[in-house]
């Protein structure tokens, strides 16, 4: 590793958010006569501070709502933070949530380009690829159905396909193995895993520990907007198990 | 097994950390036309799939706002004998009054409309109430085709400073709907009901343009006879200016002359693209100062 450039440098980020309950300019009005205070502040990650060397695999884990999905979009410029700041180094795709981008009334070949287009390939590009995106969808048959007609697998499958078959140096993967089946699941592992062995910098999010440990190299542990943990993945999900068991 | 080899990344050059989501707005867009040519496609695909007449629905629009101007100005309000060729006068206030106001609205909705995206990946945000400009832009070739065919009918034939003009009012309205799109989309992220104002502005900017009156009226009216600077004013409208410009192209030429257009049309034409650009920078900048945080507010 050594001589290799941070991929993302994370530097004492903070992000708080304003749950506010009110979304109209006649809320607005109304509060301010009454000079009540819109707004609560809730800080979704407190003082982060890690880095990511290129071509390395790190495991986010940590709870429901401990802000791995928040800090993943802030590594994807989604979210920008309040305080501190993260840099990058080379191009970034999001599996931030797959098939985001997949339009309900297009059909799946529509969608294949315009997906590749949001996800920033060109249009020669996409034409390269279309064969082989199809086909490690194995959507085939229904190519020329619109997308909402798809199942929550199908739909899964469109939009991993297309979104590992973009080219960048950086993937943030957030919990995508939900609705795949065991085949594909397979499958989608299998390509990942080929990306870490190219060389390609990758961030998982992910509740299984299986997936954390067969992938990722490092783990990082996030309790309530905390970093509490950096070290080998092993021990990252051996440190998460722990501290779920000493809260029960 | 058909897996592909992918070819090994090179570590990138150690100088190029950069700042994610630090765009250039406008011109990102520009950078992306592919992406911001399917997000048009997909807008017109995704609303007239499925609807027999297609493009015909968006025709309607305008053409009943026609008959019915037509029928109640024209000639119950004898609008006709003031105006001459009133038929393509009213067509083009029309097609530039509607073609503001549907981008206008389009625009506004445009980034709540698409929030799963925004909320998700990283794009130049901008592209979305620019598509929805162009996607309204698009609907004015139909209606250029028909005002077209009413324009010769009426004996008018073609100039090429006619359609210099025709040109300078099309990118003057586009220009103002897109700073305007890109200030109220903002304002429509944190208060949802910007849309009624919108609404309302619309309506301003219906009457307040010389669509189905003359600008004359408004110089010659009794009520404004010791307010001069009112009226002009009233000129320094860029709409009312670009929809002038239109008239230059396709109905000035072809009548008697006797109804003028506003007088230094060709001054009053730079001086309005100058305000939309500068309306376009302000939109540009409010944007760019709050896109930052429409993933979390939306
Ligand atoms: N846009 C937002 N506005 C307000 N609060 C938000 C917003 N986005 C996230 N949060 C809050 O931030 C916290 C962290 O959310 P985040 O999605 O990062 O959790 P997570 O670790 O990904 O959880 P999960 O395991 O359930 O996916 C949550 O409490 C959530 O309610
Ligand atoms: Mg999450």
């Amino acid at each position: 590793m050594a001589g290799r450039a941070p991929a993302v440098v994370i530097d004492g980020v903070s992000k708080g958010f304003t749950l506010r309950h009110n979304r109209s300019l006649k809320g607005l009005a109304v509060s301010a006569v009454r000079g009540k205070d819109l707004s609560n502040n809730f800080l979704a990650l407190d003082d982060i501070s890690a880095r990511v060397e290129q071509g390395e695999t790190v495991g986010l884990l940590g709870l429901n709502g401990s802000g791995k999905s928040t800090l993943l979009k802030l590594i994807s410029g989604v979210l920008r933070p309040d305080t501190g700041s993260v840099r990058v180094r080379g191009s970034i795709a999001g599996l931030i949530e797959v098939g985001a981008g997949l339009h309900p009334e297009l059909t799946g070949r529509e969608n294949i380009f315009l997906n590749g287009a949001i996800l920033g390939m060109g249009e020669s590009e996409i034409s390269r690829r279309f064969d082989e995106i199809v086909e490690f969808s194995e959507i085939e048959k229904f190519l020329d159905t619109e997308v909402k007609f798809y199942s929550s697998g199908m739909h899964m499958r469109l939009g991993f396909s297309v979104a590992v078959h973009t080219d960048p140096e950086i993937f943030l993967i957030d919990e995508i193995f939900a609705v795949g089946d065991r085949p594909f699941k397979k499958k989608c592992m299998r390509r990942i895993r080929e990306l870490r062995d190219s060389g390609r910098t990758l961030v998982v999010v992910s509740h299984n520990a299986r997936t954390i440990t067969r992938l990722c190299s490092r783990g990082l542990v996030l309790h309530e907007g905390r970093l509490v943990y950096d070290g080998p993945a092993r021990t990252a999900v051996k440190y998460l198990d722990d501290s779920e068991e000493s809260e029960e | 097994m058909s897996a592909t080899l992918l070819p090994a990344k090179q570590p990138v050059d150690a100088s190029a950390l950069t700042d994610p989501g630090r765009g250039q707005g406008l011109v990102d867009v520009f950078r992306r036309r592919y992406l911001l040519r399917l997000l048009v496609r997909k807008e017109l695909r995704v609303r007239y799939r499925g609807s027999v007449v297609g493009l015909g629905w968006t025709l309607l629009k305008p053409l009943v706002q026609f008959c019915v101007y037509y029928f109640v100005i024209g000639l119950v309000l004898n609008g006709r004998e003031a105006i001459p060729d009133f038929p393509t006068y009213l067509f083009c206030g029309i097609m530039f009054v509607h073609f503001f106001n549907e981008g206008f609205g389009a625009s506004t909705r445009s980034i709540v409309t698409n929030s799963a995206l925004v909320r998700k990946i990283l794009l130049p945000r901008e592209m979305f109430p620019v598509a929805s400009v162009i996607v309204a832009g698009v609907h004015l070739i139909p209606q250029t085709l028909i005002l077209l065919v009413g324009a010769v009918l009426l004996g008018w034939s073609p100039d090429p400073l006619g359609l210099l003009a025709g040109l300078l009012g099309l990118l003057i309205v586009g220009t103002l709907v897109t700073g305007a799109g890109l200030l109220a989309s903002t304002a429509n992220v944190y208060f949802r009901d910007t849309r009624n104002l919108v609404d309302l502005m619309s309506l301003i900017v219906f009457w307040s343009s010389p669509t189905i009156y003359s600008w004359t009226q408004v110089r010659d009216s009794a009520a404004l006879q010791d307010y001069p600077w009112l009226v002009n004013i009233y000129l320094a409208n860029p709409v009312t200016i670009a929809i002038s410009l239109l008239r230059r192209a396709f109905w000035y030429e072809g009548t008697d002359g006797s109804l003028p257009l506003p007088p230094d049309l060709w001054l009053r034409g730079g001086i309005a693209l100058l305000v939309a650009l500068v309306v376009l920078a302000i939109g540009q900048l409010v944007f760019r100062r709050f896109e930052g945080r429409f993933a979390q507010e939306l």
